[in-house]
């Protein structure tokens, strides 16, 4: 399909479309255009991303020698804060704010958002949140890992736990606005025509995502009320001492944060199966199934999150259910794995750079979901839990995963967003280079887990530093593999090549309207008459 | 989705009815509206609910030292409070009914008494929150409970929650009278028709959950300990 | 550059070494996961390549349209399940050997407390960051945490769990392989977290006999019996008559009757709560009020120290004949104190808030 898209003749002249119909800083930060309120989020989380990468690649040089070369202060730091920044500010709102605000009205054929005002609002909030983050890294940083476990964050750690703690809350309520927004959309905002058995699989899957933000994230928000509360002043709901639940936090955290791992994957589960269905020319395998288990993910995800708890003493028997459940979740990935595979059989599969970057996905997520088994396995659990198999088992499913997907539908989308194509060689490069250099990375990680590694190490035992100068040498492969492509996309603006409406000839309503598309999407409200991913016509089209 | 969408292009009354431009039709408008609120009403549900869940967990464990709380609690001035809730839960449906039926005068009158039963709750919720002050009852601050100095620690729990889940409660309450005031500015400048008042639905919604939350909280913080008589 | 390397994996031991018949149980399971794991992930690979290559874009080619198969989806979501419920079933197995301790297991204490492990043994010597075990002897950790939560690991014993604090608990393992073994802790636990590790030694039994017999004096619960007088709790808690308190003797791990009419069972756990928090649970028949709570009087360790005390009261306890050997001779005290000072216990830390 590169071919149609290169060779696009430019055209003549420049339409009117969302990015040139006003100009000026005022017309974007008071836009309720949700496709500009995406690309400030996509700029918010790409500086919010490479801060995050930054740390890794301080904390990844720290491991480089056994006893550490920073501090163990700023080795805590700078692992905690990488946490915060890429979870909070970076994973949880990746897809759904960014390529997921542009698309999903335009995928149901509606104008916008159903609340475009509140759309705009989210990301203030979310950039509110983000400034607070920010003032506890400035002013020293905070120790206490993602987690924010007590009693170590609410009575021990003497660092910024609040200013941190404070952020993660603002920026959960922008996450609640996205999702709250999807659900309506989704629901409300269908063009005639479009069932929900029409939807794009990345509809569903980003209405799936849009359920757990709404059902969760007020749950991490009052967690981390009343840790506030406990810090501030000492009321002792999770302090030991005092008879209060230092597990409670637990529970109540996790009720959130496992969730919250499957906002931070089923986007990316959306955006594959758009792209294996377009470079496959085919309509999705199975595509019940596959929009099933998006939700069943979402419904499972909200029963399991006591696999966390499993050494802390909770009773054998709820572990064991916990277990029993957590298993249960492997079956709709494995389903959704399964059918992408099977969606390329008997297609038309060509290697343009989405597809590369969706078969990393498909690779990585499987390694990544299969060591889940591992985890979820009570009796294996003892050996691995807070171990770097953890660490190597969540980053092959949120980096292998999520960021794979991400940057899969950056690429797939790109020529929609900005209305040019980016240059192919250089990346199909740099997806390769992620590729290489993300295996490198984690991969030792799993055996370092095995052996016993304990992760949050500043220090470690001697006979552990083959495998982490490996992992250490692999972060800075990655590290160049994501700077790439940034500096191609930006590239791009001006000098890419000028693409019409249907670089890949997709299907998909996106696909019909110009790129850029204009403010309001479309001219007529369309009437949608076939399925999803109608690629039979298509293919005679070509052919 | 059930409406059929009409042609774009705003008709007669677009203006009237606030409809904005990504909507085909009113009703279209209110769907979402409505749908949006009652979403966002589940995720307060959640919100409060882990408020709810530390109770519950704490209350099973220390089962006594929150029964000796209760002596604590005025429950005259709780029973007071929900009373005047109730009753502002009631005009708030009249306001929302007078506004479905064009009559602005009683949108004014309803929104009016409304927001004078919130404010009472509000001032009563005062004086009793100076009281709990006044009798050494706020923990991290002044807690002190010499009546029952082996459930100090247990009850301190109990009264940090009572100030969470009622100071959360105070919260939305004010913040529903700011959005009163903004129903009141509207509605004076006769915004409100019979074929537009979502945003007094909307808010009214709202105002209700409010309510059903202390409908919740008066039996679990107040009457806790008087089960027995 | 590789070459500079290669030194480094030398020492990489690609097989841990497993010293306990748990962690080579927990290996087993992990392989055969592994295993599958393995399988599923080349069916897949395979399956990508093998469609990639053989579908891939040519002229004139077409993609043909399939809807789907529901007896497909139904076979890979059915087979994975059952697979899984093999490792559910045996993981469980593991878990819950892993959490019931065999009767006759040796007992130590352990408290965590950033950042050291301190070890305490039923004869009264003490430890930081060392535990020496005899090997083909049940031991059995009760574990309790001075601040934040730690975890106890030692990777070559299969052994891992959470110390919380608040309430105790507990691993239990037979070292099978005399050794010297990491024991970390795997938990983040503030600044000096990764440096929260030590040595498990474990000894051949005959070694550790002699081992044992280093010093004399004062085993755990004479320790305990010290802090029972020094504390007041002998005025209340009447040996022989009863006091304003109940008597203590025989008490360990018989039910108890509380004032609200519930049962509980006067183990560890009770008796900690009890100590330090006195009015939780009141005894039928005792006022409210009367002993003072003790949580901030009384370290883990004195707490460790008195339920030993109490447990050596109740003639069928094994509590006393724990943790030595019966040959060896009393001179725990000289070797706790030597012992004790060898090891730094670094800068406690304070709460502090930001």
């Amino acid at each position: 399909m590169a071919t149609i898209a290169h060779g696009t003749p430019e055209i003549a002249a420049e339409e009117v479309n969302y990015l040139n119909v006003e100009h000026g800083w005022k017309s974007w930060l008071f836009t309720t255009d949700h496709k500009r309120i995406a690309v400030l989020y996509l700029i918010s989380i790409t500086l919010m991303f490479f801060l995050g990468g930054l740390m890794a690649v301080l904390f990844r040089i720290n491991l480089l020698e056994p006893e550490g070369i920073f501090s163990a202060e700023t080795y805590n730091r700078l692992f905690s804060m990488h946490g915060i920044i890429m979870v909070f500010f970076f994973l949880v709102p990746s897809i759904p704010a960014t390529l997921a605000n542009f698309l999903i009205p335009i995928m149901v054929g509606a104008k916008d958002l159903a609340f475009p005002r509140v759309n705009l609002l989210s990301w203030y909030i979310y950039v509110i949140g983000a400034f607070l983050t920010m003032y506890a890294v400035i002013r020293g940083g905070v120790d206490t890992g993602w987690t924010f476990y007590a009693p170590y964050s609410s009575t021990y750690s003497n660092s910024y736990v609040l200013a941190a703690a404070f952020g993660v809350f603002t920026a959960g309520f922008s996450s609640i606005l996205t999702g709250l927004n999807f659900i309506v959309t989704v629901h409300k905002m269908r063009a005639p025509g479009m069932s929900w058995s029409r939807l794009p699989l990345f509809v569903w899957s980003n209405y799936a995502t849009g359920l757990i933000q709404v059902l969760g994230t007020p749950v991490l928000a009052i967690v981390l009320l009343l840790l506030a509360f406990e810090r501030i002043a000492h009321v002792g709901i999770f302090d030991p001492n005092i008879g209060g639940d230092p597990i409670l936090f637990q529970h109540l955290f996790w009720f959130y944060s496992h969730p919250a791992v499957y906002i931070m994957i089923l986007p990316g589960m959306g955006v594959i199966s758009e792209i294996v269905s377009c470079f496959s020319r085919k309509r999705v395998f199975g595509y019940n199934f596959v929009a099933f288990s998006s939700m069943a993910i979402a419904v499972l995800s909200f029963v399991v999150w006591g696999h966390h708890m499993f050494l802390t003493g909770q009773s054998m028997y709820t572990s064991l259910a916990f277990s029993f459940l957590s298993m249960m979740v492997a079956v709709p990935s494995a389903i959704k794995v399964f059918n992408w595979t099977a969606t390329m059989y008997k297609g038309s599969v060509s290697f343009d750079t989405p597809m590369l970057y969706a078969f990393g996905f498909i690779g990585l997520f499987t390694i990544g979901g299969l060591t889940g088994l591992h985890l979820a396995t009570l009796g294996t659990d003892i050996a691995l839990h807070g171990t770097y198999f953890i660490v190597a088992h969540f980053h092959y499913v949120m980096v292998g995963g999520m960021v794979m997907a991400f940057m899969g539908g950056l690429h797939f989308w790109w020529p929609k967003i900005t209305g040019r194509m980016y240059p192919e060689a250089w990346s199909k490069f740099a997806a390769l280079i992620v590729f290489v250099g993300f295996n490198l990375t984690f991969f030792p990680q799993f055996v370092l887990g095995y052996l016993g590694m304990p992760r949050r190490y500043h220090a470690y035992p001697p006979e552990f530093q083959a495998l982490n100068v490996l992992s250490s040498a692999g972060a800075s492969i990655l590290g160049v593999g994501y700077l790439i492509p940034m500096i191609y996309m930006i590239w791009s603006l001006k000098k890419g090549p000028k693409v019409g409406p249907n670089p890949w000839g997709a299907a998909g309503l996106e696909w019909q309207i110009q790129s850029p598309p204009t403010t309001f999407n479309f001219d007529e409200t369309p009437i949608v008459t076939e399925e999803a991913y109608n690629y039979g016509p298509l293919e005679e089209v070509i052919g | 989705m059930a409406e059929t969408i009409a042609p774009i292009g705003h008709e007669v009354g677009a203006a009237d009815t606030h409809l904005r431009h990504h909507f085909a039709t009113p009703a279209q408008q209110m769907d979402a509206a409505t749908l949006g609120m009652w979403t966002f009403l589940i995720t307060e549900v959640l919100f409060f609910g882990g408020m709810f869940t530390a109770y519950a967990i704490y209350r099973g464990i220390y089962p006594a030292a929150f029964a000796s709380t209760s002596e604590y609690m005025n429950v005259k001035i709780g029973a007071t409070n929900t009373i005047v809730l109730i009753c502002s839960s009631l005009t708030m449906a009249m306001a929302v009914r007078s506004a479905q039926l064009s009559k602005r005068a009683s949108l004014i009158k309803y929104l009016i008494a409304t927001m004078i039963f919130g404010t009472a709750f509000l001032v009563i919720k005062g004086f009793e929150y100076h009281a709990k002050w006044v009798e050494h009852l706020v923990p991290g601050f002044n807690f002190a409970f010499p009546e029952h100095p082996e459930f100090v620690h247990n009850a301190q729990i109990l009264f940090f929650l009572y100030f969470c889940m009622t100071g959360m409660h105070a919260l939305h309450m004010v913040v529903g009278l700011g959005l009163l005031s903004y129903l009141l500015i509207q509605g004076s400048r006769r915004v409100f028709h019979a074929n537009y008042y979502a945003p007094v639905e909307m808010i009214g919604l709202y105002w209700h959950f409010v309510d059903i939350v202390w409908i919740f909280l008066f039996p679990l913080l107040y009457l806790i300990g008087h089960w027995h008589l | 550059m590789l070459a500079s390397l290669m030194p480094l994996f030398a020492d990489l031991p690609l097989l841990p070494e497993r010293a306990s018949s748990q962690a080579g149980d927990i290996d087993t399971l992990f392989w055969f996961i592994t295993g599958i794991c393995f399988v599923m992930t080349l069916l897949i690979f395979l399956g990508v390549v093998a469609f990639a290559y053989k579908y891939r874009r040519r002229e004139n080619a077409h993609a043909v349209q399939i809807e789907g198969s529901n007896k497909l989806e139904l076979t890979w979501s059915i087979l994975p399940f059952l697979v899984m419920l093999v490792m559910f079933g045996w993981g469980a197995d593991l878990y819950f050997k892993a959490q019931s301790p065999p009767k006759d297991a040796m007992e130590v204490f352990v408290t965590g407390k950033q950042w050291m492990w301190k070890i305490q043994y039923p004869d009264g010597a003490r430890e930081i960051n060392e535990l020496h075990i005899p090997a083909d002897q049940p031991v059995k950790l009760t574990m309790a945490s001075e601040d934040v939560i730690h975890s106890f690991s030692v990777p070559a014993l299969g052994v891992r769990h959470d110390v919380v604090p608040g309430h105790y608990d507990s691993v239990w393992f037979t070292a099978d392989k005399p050794g010297r073994y990491h024991l970390f802790c795997t938990e983040y636990c503030g600044n000096q977290h990764s440096k929260m590790i030590g040595w498990v030694d474990v000894m051949e039994p005959r070694e550790y006999a002699k081992w044992a017999s280093g010093g004399a004096g004062g085993s755990l619960a004479e320790q305990g019996q010290q802090l029972f007088q020094q504390n007041g709790c002998s005025t209340c808690h009447q040996m022989e008559q009863q006091g304003r308190c109940p008597i203590l003797k025989g008490v360990y791990n018989k039910p108890v009757q509380l004032n609200d009419g519930r049962t509980v069972i006067a183990d560890d756990a009770y008796l900690r709560e009890s100590i330090l928090d006195a009015n939780a649970k009141i005894v039928n028949g005792f006022e409210p009020n009367v002993m003072p709570n003790f949580k901030g009087q009384l370290s883990e360790e004195n707490v460790i120290q008195l339920i030993a005390y109490i447990k050596s009261l109740s003639p069928a306890a094994p509590a006393s004949q724990q943790g030595r050997p019966p040959t060896t001779t009393p001179s725990a005290a000289s070797r706790a104190a030597s012992r004790a000072n060898t090891a730094n216990p670094g800068q406690a830390s304070s709460p502090v808030k930001q």
